[in-house]
C-alpha cells in the first residue's frame, strides 16, 4: 500500500517542480532585465521576433548563446537610446540581413514563399474546375451519341414502316 | 487539351516542388550570406593590440588594395586550425591582414600570436564584441575581404582550411583586376 502513495508524492512534486521552474525556462536571466517595466516590456516583445544566428530555430530570447546574450542586451540599449520598434529590428536586419526576423518580410524576394500556399489552392481549384468540366462532356458525348443512334434507329424504323405501308 | 493538363500538372507540382528541395540539398545552413556585402566596413574606433594607447578606425583598411579582416581568439580552436592558412595568405600573397581580436583577453592573445606567429598588420580589441556585431559576425573565426576602397567583397564564416585557399585568391585576383 506505501508503493501507490509515494508515487503519488512524486507526480504531486513534480507538478509543483514544473510550475515553479518551467516559468524559468527563458534564457533571458534575472541580471539582464531593465529596471525600467515599459522599456523591458518592449524589448520582450521584440527580443521573440529576433532569431538567435547561432542557433538558429530560436529568439534570442530563448537562447544561451553569448551572441544572444550580447543582443539582447543591445535591443535595450537601443531602446533607452530612443529607437523605435522598427528602427531596433532594422538594426538587426542591417547587420544579420533579414535571416535574422523569425517572421520573414513580405516583399519580392519571399514573394513566392507568401503567396506560395496560395498558388497551390489556385492550382487545386483549377484542378478540380478541370476535372468537373471533363466529365461534363463526357456525360454530354455519351448521351449525344446515344441520342443519335436512337435517332438511327427509329429513322430506320419509320423508313420500314413507311415501305411496309406504301407496299400494302 | 484538358486532359493532358490535367495530367500534366501533377507532374509539374511535383518537378517544381522537388527544384526547390534539391537546391536546398546542398547548401550548409550553417553558413549565412553576410548583410554587409558590398557595403563599406562599419565604423570603429578601437585599440591596438600591441600598443593599446593607439587608437585604430576603419580607416585603416582603406589601403587602396585588397586586405584580409580576421575575426579571432586564442580561445577558439578553429583559429588554431586555420592560423596557418591565414600566415600564408599574409608572407605568400603578400596580403595586408588585419585581426579583430573578439572578447579576448590581451595577454593571452599575445601568448597564443608568440606560439603560432603573429602574420598580422595591426589587430584590434574588440573587448566588448560591439564591432563583431556591427560587421554581423555570428561565430569565430571569420573572414573579411575587403577591396581598396574599404568595402566588404566577401566574408568566410569559419575557419579557413587549405583547400580554401584556391577560392580565397581568385576572388581577391578578382577584384584586383575589376578595380
Amino acid at each position: 500500500m506505501r508503493m501507490p502513495g509515494s508515487f503519488l508524492w512524486m507526480i504531486v512534486i513534480l507538478f509543483v517542480a514544473v510550475a515553479t521552474f518551467g516559468s524559468a525556462q527563458a534564457a533571458t536571466s534575472e541580471d539582464e532585465l531593465h529596471k525600467d517595466a515599459i522599456v523591458e516590456e518592449r524589448a520582450r516583445a521584440l527580443t521573440v521576433q529576433i532569431r538567435c544566428v547561432v542557433c538558429q530555430n530560436q529568439s534570442i530570447d530563448d537562447s544561451d548563446a553569448p551572441l544572444a546574450r550580447d543582443l539582447r542586451q543591445l535591443v535595450r540599449e537601443r531602446i533607452v537610446a530612443g529607437d523605435t520598434d522598427q528602427q531596433v529590428l532594422d538594426f538587426m536586419v542591417a547587420r544579420y540581413g533579414d535571416f535574422v526576423l523569425l517572421k520573414p518580410p513580405f516583399k519580392m524576394a519571399t514573394l513566392l514563399l507568401w503567396l506560395g500556399p496560395l498558388l497551390f489552392v489556385l492550382l487545386a481549384v483549377l484542378g478540380v474546375v478541370l476535372w468537373f468540366r471533363q466529365q461534363k462532356t463526357l456525360v454530354t458525348a455519351a448521351t449525344d451519341a446515344k441520342v443519335d443512334a436512337t435517332s438511327k434507329e427509329e429513322a430506320a424504323l419509320i423508313e420500314s414502316l413507311l415501305k411496309r405501308d406504301s407496299k400494302s | 487539351m484538358s486532359r493532358w493538363l490535367i495530367g500534366g500538372l501533377p507532374v509539374a507540382i511535383f518537378a517544381f516542388v522537388a527544384y526547390f528541395l534539391f537546391q536546398g540539398l546542398g547548401k550548409d545552413p550553417s553558413v549565412l550570406d553576410t548583410a554587409l556585402l558590398s557595403k563599406p566596413v562599419p565604423a570603429m574606433e578601437l585599440p591596438d593590440l600591441h600598443h593599446p594607447e593607439a587608437i585604430v578606425t576603419d580607416a585603416v583598411f582603406r589601403t587602396g588594395d585588397v586586405v584580409l579582416l580576421n575575426v579571432f581568439a586564442s580561445w577558439c580552436v578553429p583559429c588554431r586550425v586555420e592560423h596557418g592558412q591565414i600566415t600564408r595568405l599574409a608572407e605568400q600573397d603578400a596580403l595586408s591582414v588585419f585581426g579583430l581580436n573578439y572578447k579576448n583577453d590581451s595577454d593571452e592573445a599575445k601568448a597564443w600570436l608568440r606560439e603560432l606567429g603573429d602574420p598580422y598588420e595591426r589587430i584590434l580589441v574588440d573587448q566588448e564584441g560591439r564591432t563583431a556585431v556591427n560587421l554581423g559576425t555570428y561565430g569565430v573565426p571569420e573572414t573579411f575581404i575587403i577591396d581598396g576602397d574599404g568595402i566588404i567583397r566577401h566574408r568566410h564564416a569559419g575557419p579557413i582550411m587549405p583547400q580554401d585557399l584556391e577560392a580565397f585568391r581568385a576572388i581577391i585576383a578578382q577584384i584586383r583586376t575589376t578595380s
